[in-house]
């Protein structure tokens, strides 16, 4: 077990080592799109909108937008890390051979690589978070967090990039080329992106609406809304528990697909 | 002497392929053994099989005195593996390509940075400290795979095609550093299909064919014993001058316009055959373990 957590932790180092080397072109994105949604979406598209209510509040649009800009980031952190970014360690740099060769074991790199997609989903949207509370201070007063639980938006993102990897390292043990991820990112990602409760509440879905629940990035992203409206009901427990369950599931599920594909 | 290696029935099927086909073997502390065979014969899958990355199918297998299959983790931490394939870090320059492997087996990392310095210097790899890896020529890649083996100080080495595709310098600062090692007490396992490489480096070795051992010798004396001490290879010989030599009652191969005979006494043979068919060509030569391996294994193509 001790060594378990140390090989995964010696794979997590790995990844952080050639991501903290190049940085400043890895936070660029983090920074600046949050900024173009917020001015497009936010101000552009927003500005149309009105009576908006969510969770029986009123609303303006921006403020009802930007937190669902930070899950969004935790989804598409974690869940392209652990695709393309495992896909290509795995397959055409042969890294998780050389890793194999060592003491560190197939099960401990599959962990490590998803704690990695965590730590990126964690990172990207904490970034996100950070630019979104400056720019409400500065422009956008709508937006003005003021209850102290955005503190725990961060934790709850890494939960969420735990998931979004894990998921994704279940479509990387089994699709046949990198080609394929076209298939989870249009069936599932780019789904969810558009009715995961993140630019309009579920509630407009009508009798669609119980399909919204079924998607991950709903309940991510229901959580880091609340936290950031301060906002709590018995709605939050749960989608915390959808998190965690399917978190645990997806991510046995992922090592051993992974051990099945890689072991010969 | 004890053996580090021993593999008692052992096999490996992948489906209805037999890869490993019932096979034992010891390799013993301290020398260089080494695995041939054409392609497909089954050296890579044992190799895999003792770096613990492939389950064995049957059979047992202990390296190190531990069961592969229950102590993979204290095995592999005893072996420097230098793969076939070049899977080095391309996100890594050289020296972190040593130091982040390094990491794997849980090395502090000052002893880290100086083994991994060391090993740049042993491999002559110095001057590319900072170079990225795919900068980085064949022969130096090869070289830094050797480098990235012994980062560990491994008690058994396993060198899986080192040479193939290198130049002859190259070639000869790996058969240097093998021998290095091999007196510095490491056990150097090693699979090639340099004839040449396995007859200067092997204390002993198999030729492999269809997931089973043909032979198990000393390069030397399995010369001797399959082939004899030398072979005349006759060009532009007819049928005539070819059931001549068989009637020697020596071993002889015929390949397109080429005859080969094996023998220990060539030179009378020769003066023989030179006086009775005059016009065809003939030269002698020192018998090697290339004839060994062809003689076992065919002429044919493989795959």
């Amino acid at each position: 077990m001790i060594e378990m957590g140390r090989g995964m932790m010696a794979v997590w180092r790995r990844n952080a080592d050639v991501f903290f080397k190049t940085w400043k072109t890895n936070f660029l994105p983090s920074i600046f799109e949050p900024l173009l949604y917020l001015v497009a979406m936010g101000l552009g598209f927003g500005s149309l909108v009105s009576g908006l209510i969510y969770a029986g509040q009123p609303m303006e649009y921006i403020r009802f937008l930007a937190p669902g800009l930070v899950s969004i980031s935790a989804m598409y952190s974690g869940f392209f890390e652990c695709t393309y970014g495992s896909f290509v360690r795995m397959h055409y740099q042969k890294t998780f051979d050389a890793i194999v060769a060592t003491p560190v074991n197939l099960g401990d790199v599959i962990a490590g690589e998803i704690l990695w997609g965590a730590s990126k989903s964690l990172i990207n949207s904490t970034i996100v978070l950070i630019v979104i509370a400056i720019i409400g201070w500065i422009l956008f007063p709508a937006i003005r967090f003021t209850s102290l639980t955005i503190l725990l938006i961060p934790p709850i993102a890494f939960l969420a990039g735990l998931m979004f990897s894990s998921l994704a390292m279940i479509f990387t043990a089994i699709v046949p080329n990198i080609d394929s991820f076209n298939y989870p990112f249009f069936l599932l990602i780019t789904p969810m992106f558009l009715f995961g409760g993140t630019f309009f509440p579920i509630s407009q879905l009508g009798v669609a609406e119980p399909f919204a629940y079924l998607l991950p990035l709903t309940h991510a992203t229901i959580l880091i809304r609340d936290l950031s409206l301060g906002i709590s009901s018995i709605l939050n427990g749960l989608s915390l528990l959808y998190i965690i369950i399917l978190t645990t599931i997806a991510f046995y599920l992922a090592i051993r697909l992974m051990k099945k594909r890689l072991t010969r | 002497m004890s053996s580090v290696v021993v593999a008692r029935g052992l096999v490996k099927r992948f489906g209805n392929l037999t890869a490993v086909d019932h096979i034992d073997f010891n390799i013993e502390q301290g020398e260089v053994f080494g695995f041939l065979g054409p392609n497909g014969a089954g050296k890579s899958t044992i190799i895999r099989m003792i770096q613990c990355v492939s389950p064995v199918t049957s059979g047992s297998l202990k390296v190190l005195n531990m069961d592969v299959q229950k102590q993979p983790r204290e095995i592999k931490a005893r072996l420097g593996v230098a793969p076939q394939d070049d899977n080095l870090d391309p996100d890594f320059s050289v020296l972190q390509n040593l130091t982040s492997y390094a990491r794997y087996f849980n090395m502090p990392k000052d002893l880290a940075n100086q083994r991994a310095n060391e090993l740049l210097e042993f491999m002559q790899l110095e001057e590319k400290r900072n170079t990225m890896i795919d900068d980085l020529s064949g022969g130096m890649k090869r070289r830094l795979i050797v480098a990235r083996a012994l980062i560990n100080d491994p008690d058994i080495i396993i060198l899986d095609e080192p040479t193939t595709g290198l130049d002859p310098q190259a070639r000869h600062l790996i058969w240097e550093r093998i021998r290095q090692l091999k007196q510095e007490g490491s056990t150097v396992i090693l699979t090639t299909h340099y004839m040449d490489e396995a007859e200067q480096l092997c204390d002993r070795l198999v030729i492999m064919e269809h997931g089973r051992f043909l032979i198990e010798g000393k390069p030397r004396q399995m010369i001797s014993d399959i082939v004899g001490d030398c072979v005349m290879e006759i060009v532009g010989a007819d049928d005539e001058a070819e059931e001549y030599l068989r009637s020697t009652g020596k071993q002889v191969e015929r390949s397109a316009d080429r005859l080969y005979l094996y023998s220990n006494e060539c030179r009378n043979i020769e003066r023989d055959f030179q006086e009775l068919y005059p016009k065809s060509q003939s030269i002698i030569r020192s018998s090697t373990m290339e004839d060994v391996f062809l003689r076992l294994t065919g002429r044919r193509l493989r795959e």
